[in-house]
């Protein structure tokens, strides 16, 4: 069961990353990342992370993705199906990426001590225990996180928005 | 493996560690081969939520009763941080895209050559 739900899941992400990727039509590109997120995050639900699967569904689904759309929509200028080229030299990314993934690939199926089955799983995931870990041993990165949060927001406003020359 | 083990092939996490690979280097595909930046942006988004599949199959099967309690859940956190680091980047990242925009009317990383003569 478990199985049949993670290859669905796993290849539905795959399946619209590449269509992120190639796709000609930048808001289908959106669109695409958006179900791309949806599988990772059931793939947390799979792999016992509940809190990071809602988290992943809030911030990256209905966060991220939207703000892409939005971003898209303001820049957007000629025939939008034609909105997302590729540049010149795309065979030496798709190259460069493919033997990556060979080698990753590779040293990932001949490394023994990763070929393990999961075995049951006590220790929790929810928010109650993230949130323990969160507010004790890594509380300064926790409060560190909240200042870079809020100076990316005000950073993001000003940039876009533009500053007023005050005389 | 012989064919009687097709039947019940289990997730262990080499699998898992393969779907983050491939959403890695399909996003790292993304980031050499497009022309619009919004583009660029969302491939990034793509290779790091690679990175946070690796970090929670790494915490969920390497786990055991020996690790600390309190560290229990460190993948997690990590992955958590990645998060919060993303949406900074795409909050800023999109911000000056638009910002680009509002100067030269374009969003091609091509056309962005002001310092190159």
């Amino acid at each position: 069961m478990g199985t049949v739900v993670f290859f669905i899941f796993a290849i539905l992400s795959i399946a619209a990353a590449w269509g992120v990727v190639t796709s000609k039509n930048i808001m289908h590109s959106a669109l695409y990342l958006a179900l791309s997120f949806l599988g990772v995050a059931v793939l947390y639900i799979l792999m016992n992370a509940d809190y990071l699967a809602a988290v992943q569904l809030l911030i990256y689904t209905g966060g991220i993705a939207i703000m892409v759309l939005f971003a898209i929509m303001l820049t957007l200028r000629g025939e939008v199906s034609e909105s997302n080229p590729e540049n010149s030299i795309w065979g030496w990314g798709a190259l460069i990426s493919t033997l990556l993934f060979i080698t990753i690939a590779f040293v990932v199926l001949t490394n023994a001590d990763w070929r393990i089955l999961p075995t049951p799983w006590t220790s929790g995931g929810s928010a109650t225990d993230i949130s323990l870990l969160l507010l004790t041993k890594f509380m300064v990165p926790f409060e560190a996180a909240a200042v870079l949060l809020t100076v990316a927001i005000v950073g993001a406003v000003i940039l876009a928005k533009g500053v007023k020359e005050s005389k | 493996m012989n064919l009687s083990n097709l039947s019940n092939l289990s997730v262990g996490l080499s699998t898992y560690l393969l779907v983050g690979a491939m959403l890695f280097c399909l996003g790292l595909y993304g980031v050499f081969a497009k022309k619009n930046m919004i583009a660029i942006l969302m491939s990034i988004e793509l290779m790091l939520n690679a990175v946070n599949i690796n970090f929670v199959a790494f915490n969920r099967f390497l786990w055991n009763q020996k690790v600390d309690v309190h560290y229990i859940l460190t993948g997690h956190v990590a992955a958590l941080f990645v998060i919060i680091v993303a949406a900074a980047e795409v909050a800023v990242g999109l911000a000056l895209v638009i910002a680009v925009y509002r100067n030269r009317q374009s969003t091609n990383v091509d056309e962005l050559n002001w310092l190159k003569w």
